[in-house]
């Protein structure tokens, strides 16, 4: 089984988990995903795949902590051992020369969305990096973003920065002054489809990297399918980039919220089990 | 279903078995008149109001007794027409005649000798449409010899008996295979090549091997266990298992090569869901059969929350379809709860392609049955759950090129169904992945990889495929009889 090398808080609610994957490491490129199953009764859940080190054969993966899985990843400690850890999944975002780049990402996003930037930089693009959050307390990595970023802009609304709007306002001015010619935005699903928006008029190309439901994660089930301009697609194979201005967004909040009242359910029973064990 | 015409190989060692001093014996017994007397035994069954509530097995399988009378009914024909019916080609008539000596652990043997997945297969095979189909005492009465039947019962005899025989494997041969996908072909193809003394690897995308047996074929047909017997059957063969493995991203067939591995078999299955395409298809509580199965068999949805994955309940099941895996799906929504679950087909009951036993089951279990009727589109409410689904009613026109009678809808006759539930069981087409990731791999025009039928070669060197991915949606055995040609070509690649 896999082992866990590291897990830590890096803000409150989201952590990162680093996990020796010798065999996944060889071939991930950025903007895919792996699939995890916490324990043996758990869920398959895809989370995306924020680094990887070659020589350590490890990769790293940014989470908020939401439900029942999450929570049951938040809890490992390093030594420990996951039953499942399996990818790259999901086709590598799309990586070229397009001239200024704008990465746009919030909460778990903002590791998501780390190793696209990176390699858009290292593609020799000009890499604008706008970090939505809260407040302060809640960004990560500024250093690593600092790195690769030829300018690097928070929006935060706890007047620690000079933007306070929320990210679309802020991206809308963004673009007034600077001459971009592509967009990436990965956050939760209402960032993604404000950032769509927000270029929609200006039609500049926007991309989003998904996150629906998965089961298995390799095209069988298709549980993400979602319709992307009048296709119905599946996240995990013909994705997770779709340009967002063609993405039925509706479609997705409502899907990605199917099993709300389970989740409760779930996480309720999970507590009791846990203290229960206690 | 093409009937084989039996190799020359195979003809003569069923004449050298048939011309045993033994079977000769047993045949002059009892008078062929006598055994064509005997009525067929029945499979002893749960009853239906106690099994449509759970999840364990339906058929109980036949006592010793049982399955004795069973095998004295078979005639032992010098031209057994049964075994042209099998994909794999075992031999029939000796394990049939070994049951009836009471030697089951030797006939569990035998059927070993060309079958690696006797329990599965005994389960569910549609043996009415191969062997059974063209056994000569139907010819003669009208009810075959159970064969089916009684390969569960040699297979499940070995297995509770714990005297599962495990041949002796050659020296290895120092070469190493590959084997994509561990479905009933890739199960297959490896425990052939690992009996041969090849090293066997078996790649697995899922965390449980057995690909459709275990996330699509529910325990109420076959149960994990056997499925998990029949693994480590192969396990004790030396086949190595490589779980949450994806050949095409984790690694390429390429990279495997790079690796030592010489020989290929892909059997990655009819792994994309087909769906009609409908207004309102992306609603929540529509499921493709796939998604459904998957969350109930493989994640065990059926136990939320003790399991995390939660699966919709539904009061009022629709699936459409008329096929095994419409049949597994609505006898699943059954056993989960609903207060009706229903099949709604486009066609009559005649033409559905689900074997016999299921829908006799499903019938038994109180599933309702809407024929003729085709969705036309999905109706919301206003959390963006499917509430109805809008129906046309069909006619039956001209046959079309699957030889049943196209269905045609009724202008007019639209009406709505309540429904909180739908699964969509319209077939599968072949899984896209790994043509999209192997540069060289030959693909035909439904997606499915392009092969030599007589070899299963594909368009790579060294690379073998078989199964729903060559095939479309088919059946476990037809997948078992790909894998066979499959593995003596492969073995012949290695070993010349």
């Amino acid at each position: 089984m896999p082992k866990i090398l590291d897990r830590k808080r890096l803000v409150p609610n989201i952590h990162m988990i680093e996990i020796s994957a010798p065999d996944i490491v060889k071939n991930c490129k950025p903007g895919q995903f792996v699939i995890l199953m916490p324990d043996k009764k758990g869920e398959r859940i895809p989370l995306s795949i924020a680094d990887w080190n070659k020589e350590k054969g490890s990769i790293t993966c940014v989470f908020m902590v939401v439900g029942t899985s999450t929570h049951k990843l938040a809890r490992f400690q390093p030594g420990d051992e996951i039953p499942v850890c399996v990818g790259p999944l999901g086709k590598p975002a799309e990586i070229d020369k397009f001239g200024t780049v704008l990465c746009a990402a919030g909460c778990y996003g903002i590791g998501a969305i780390y190793p696209i930037a990176r390699a858009l930089k290292e593609a020799g693009n000009k890499v604008m990096t706008l970090i939505d959050a809260k407040a302060k307390y809640l960004i990560f990595w500024e250093d690593r973003f600092k790195e690769i970023s030829d300018q690097y802009f928070v929006s935060a609304r706890d007047g620690f920065y000079d933007c306070k709007d929320y990210i679309p306002k802020v991206l809308k001015e963004v673009l007034k002054e600077n001459k971009i010619d592509r967009v990436i935005s990965i956050g939760c699903t209402y960032l993604m489809y404000t950032c769509s928006e927000a270029t929609r008029s200006l039609n500049i190309d926007t991309y989003v990297n998904l996150n629906p439901i998965m089961v298995d994660g390799t095209g069988m089930c298709g549980v993400c399918r979602l319709k992307v301009g009048e296709k119905t697609r599946f996240a995990c194979v013909d994705g997770p980039e779709f340009d967002g201005h063609l993405v039925d967004w509706n479609e997705l909040f409502y899907r990605r919220k199917s099993y709300f009242d389970d989740e409760i359910q779930s996480m309720c029973y999970w507590e009791r089990k846990k203290k229960h064990q206690k | 279903m093409t009937k084989e015409k039996l190799s020359p190989e195979l003809k003569k060692e069923l004449k050298k078995t048939f011309e045993e001093e033994w079977r000769e014996a047993l045949r002059k017994s009892i008078p062929m008149k006598e055994r064509m007397k005997l009525s067929r035994q029945d499979m002893p069954e749960r009853e239906p109001e106690e099994r449509n509530k759970d999840f364990k097995e339906v058929n109980q399988g036949l006592d010793e007794e049982a399955a004795v009378k069973e095998a004295m009914r078979c005639l032992d024909c010098a031209n057994p027409q049964c075994v042209k019916g099998c994909p794999v080609g075992i031999d029939i008539p000796s394990f049939i005649k070994l049951i009836e000596k009471k030697k089951f652990l030797e006939s569990a043997q035998k059927i070993k000798e060309t079958n690696s997945l006797p329990a599965v297969c005994g389960r569910v095979c549609p043996q009415e449409t191969q062997c059974e189909e063209l056994c000569n005492l139907k010819k003669a009465t009208g009810s075959p010899v159970a064969i089916g039947n009684l390969e569960r019962f040699a297979s499940d005899y070995e297995r509770k008996k714990e005297k599962v025989h495990v041949p002796k494997i050659p020296a290895s041969t120092e070469r190493k295979v590959a084997v994509i996908g561990s479905g009933p072909g890739g199960l297959t193809v490896a425990g052939e090549l690992a009996r041969k003394g090849h090293q066997v690897t078996v790649f697995e995308a899922l965390h449980v091997p057995g690909g459709v047996l275990a996330y699509g074929i529910p325990e109420f047909r076959l149960p994990n266990y056997i499925l998990d017997a029949e693994v480590n059957y192969l396990k004790k063969l030396g086949v190595e298992f490589k779980m949450n493995f994806v050949v095409g991203m984790t690694m390429t067939i390429e990279d495997l090569r790079k690796e030592g591995y010489q020989a290929f078999y892909i059997g990655t299955g009819a792994g994309l869901p087909n769906f009609m395409g409908l207004p309102g298809e992306n609603l929540i509580g529509i499921y493709s059969a796939n998604e459904y199965l998957t969350r109930v068999n493989l994640m065990r949805a059926n136990q939320f929350p003790e399991y995390d994955t939660p699966v919709f309940l539904g009061e009022k099941a629709v699936v459409l379809g008329g096929g095994n895996v419409a049949m597994d799906s609505v006898r699943t929504a059954q056993r989960l709860g609903a207060k009706e679950a229903t099949i709604v087909y486009r066609r009559s009951r005649k033409e559905m392609p689900s074997r016999e036993e299921e829908i006799h089951h499903a019938e038994q279990e109180g599933i309702k049955f809407h024929f003729l009727t085709n969705p036309v589109r999905y109706i919301s409410d206003e959390n963006n759950r499917v509430k109805a689904m809008e129906c046309i009613q069909m006619k039956l026109g001209e046959p079309d090129s699957s030889g049943r009678r196209r269905p045609i809808p009724i202008e007019g006759s639209e009406f709505i169904m309540e429904v909180d539930l739908v699964v969509v069981a319209i077939g599968n087409s072949p899984n896209p992945l790994i043509g999209k990731v192997t540069p060289g791999l030959k693909i035909g025009k439904w997606g499915n990889v392009e092969v030599d039928w007589n070899t299963m070669a594909t368009s790579l060197e060294g690379v073998y495929a078989g199964g729903d991915l060559v095939r479309g949606g088919a059946t476990v055995i037809l997948a078992m009889g790909d894998a066979r040609v499959a593995a003596r070509e492969m073995h012949k690649y290695l070993t010349t």
